[in-house]
């Protein structure tokens, strides 16, 4: 995917105030990155779940009916860590996990997999999941190639479904603190980082640190994309 | 050897889990005189301990604790964001590129190559996780040691005086201090990779391919 498409896709996924959205955005990823299917699965703090992503309905009736939730090897290995998890890594050495992967192939999920754990404030989380039937070598070579798109992306949705929990739609709100701000105003001032840093009398890596921080909260893909939120949000002025 | 594991694995490594959390009581509430709490086994734990952590562990040759280390991703809850935004100017420091790095701990007869194999073990990290900083909570030693280490530690914010000073950072590895980091760890890049790759279950790549690889480079 290019990174205009990838900072449209972030876009319109941070204006995003339905499932059905976060749903859209699902399949866009598939279909840009050419994956089989992406899913986002989340339990938040009390236990509940929910997701949205490309599996049919078929497979997800079949993995309910079998109790799969309990032994899939991606929910078992993957819920307690925060690593980015190639299938692979996972033990797949029991029976039951053996037959599902089997199964998960049938229904056309699989047998490669990667999955970003995501953590959120107060104990919440979420699996972020593609999966495709690549050879292993093509797979590893996509993971190492989209990793990092797939860490931002994972963790914008998990953004966008912890507001959609509160149903508080937080664009405006995201505050930045004082440092953040100066910096994203340097740099729209048209300062390079250099220049923003000695201005502001900290490294250079310390201003990455404040801008990266400030990406987050914007929801936004790089610097420029971030720097356009905050003007666009009011949270600086040039 | 270098371990990299998740709270709810060291119930596998007994005894390294044991001298770690001991250890930590002996630097954290002997040494430094912080106020920690240390449990009837005289483990040094905290609520961060109790939310899954990775740790990166230096273990002897005998089995126990040597150094190690303890991460959590800010996107979810900190030591950092929880205890010491007010450090910072109320920067909460949250991205999925930024994981918290705490509990600096050294065995009280750590060998001098501990420090820097556990520096090693945060570069690996880094290196395939997309880490672009850490943020830490340092006290004025730990400043002077990782400085040695070529890890550039930079604080943002102080709280205390003297020797209660503690600073909230950042840091992350300089590949250009690579070789001497290696040197004084004894510990060649490829170790660390295979210790990596051991802990996270990852095929380990061979020996003959590594060689291919560096006289391609």
């Amino acid at each position: 995917m290019s990174l205009n498409k990838l900072v449209n896709m972030q876009e319109s996924l941070s204006h995003a105030t339905t499932l059905e959205e976060l749903q859209r955005a699902a399949e866009t990823i598939r279909d840009d990155y050419n994956v089989d299917h992406v899913v986002y699965h989340w339990v938040n703090s009390v236990g509940e779940r929910f997701g949205c992503g490309t599996y049919t309905s078929e497979w997800v009736d079949r993995y309910l009916e079998k109790d799969y939730l309990y032994i899939d090897p991606v929910i078992l290995g993957c819920f307690h860590r925060f690593d980015p998890v190639n299938w692979k890594q996972l033990d797949w050495s029991s029976k039951g996990a053996r037959e599902m992967l089997r199964d998960a192939c049938d229904y056309g999920v699989g047998p490669q997999g990667f999955t970003i754990p995501v953590r959120g404030p107060k104990g919440q989380y979420a699996l972020f999941t593609l999966a495709d039937s690549r050879s292993d070598d093509e797979w590893e070579t996509f993971i190492e190639e989209k990793k990092k798109d797939m860490i931002l992306v994972s963790h914008t949705f998990n953004q966008k479904a912890l507001e959609l929990e509160e149903r508080v739609f937080q664009l405006e709100a995201a505050q930045l603190s004082k440092r953040e701000r100066s910096t994203l105003t340097l740099l729209a001032k048209g300062k390079n980082r250099a220049q923003a840093a000695q201005e502001l009398e900290i490294s250079e890596n310390t201003l990455r640190v404040y801008v990266e921080s400030a990406r987050h909260k914007l929801g936004a893909l790089n610097t420029t994309h971030a720097v356009a939120r905050a003007l666009a949000a009011g949270q600086i002025v040039v | 050897m270098l371990r990299f594991l998740y709270a709810n694995d060291l119930d596998q490594f007994p005894i390294l889990a044991d001298t770690m959390f001991k250890h930590r009581a002996i630097q954290f509430r002997d040494r430094l005189g912080w106020d920690v709490s240390v449990d009837d086994n005289g483990h040094e734990r905290d609520e961060y301990d109790d939310i899954n952590p990775l740790y990166v562990i230096w273990e002897n040759a005998d089995g126990t604790h040597g150094g190690s280390m303890r991460f959590l991703p800010t996107t979810g809850d900190t030591m950092i964001n929880d205890h010491f935004a007010h450090v910072i100017e109320g920067t909460d420091i949250r991205s999925p590129l930024i994981w918290e790095c705490t509990r600096f701990c050294l065995a009280p007869d750590a060998d001098r190559r501990v420090t820097a194999g556990l520096v090693l073990g945060a570069a690996e990290l880094m290196k395939h996780f997309e880490i672009m900083q850490f943020v830490g909570v340092f006290d004025p030693r730990m400043e002077r040691i990782y400085s040695l280490l070529g890890v550039c530690p930079e604080v943002i914010g102080r709280v205390g005086e003297g020797d209660d000073e503690i600073g909230v950072g950042l840091w992350g590895f300089d590949e250009t201090a690579r070789p001497k980091v290696q040197s004084r760890a004894k510990l060649s890049e490829e170790e660390a990779n295979t210790w990596f790759r051991q802990s996270f279950n990852l095929p380990l790549i061979s020996a003959v391919e590594e060689k291919t690889m560096s006289l391609s480079a």
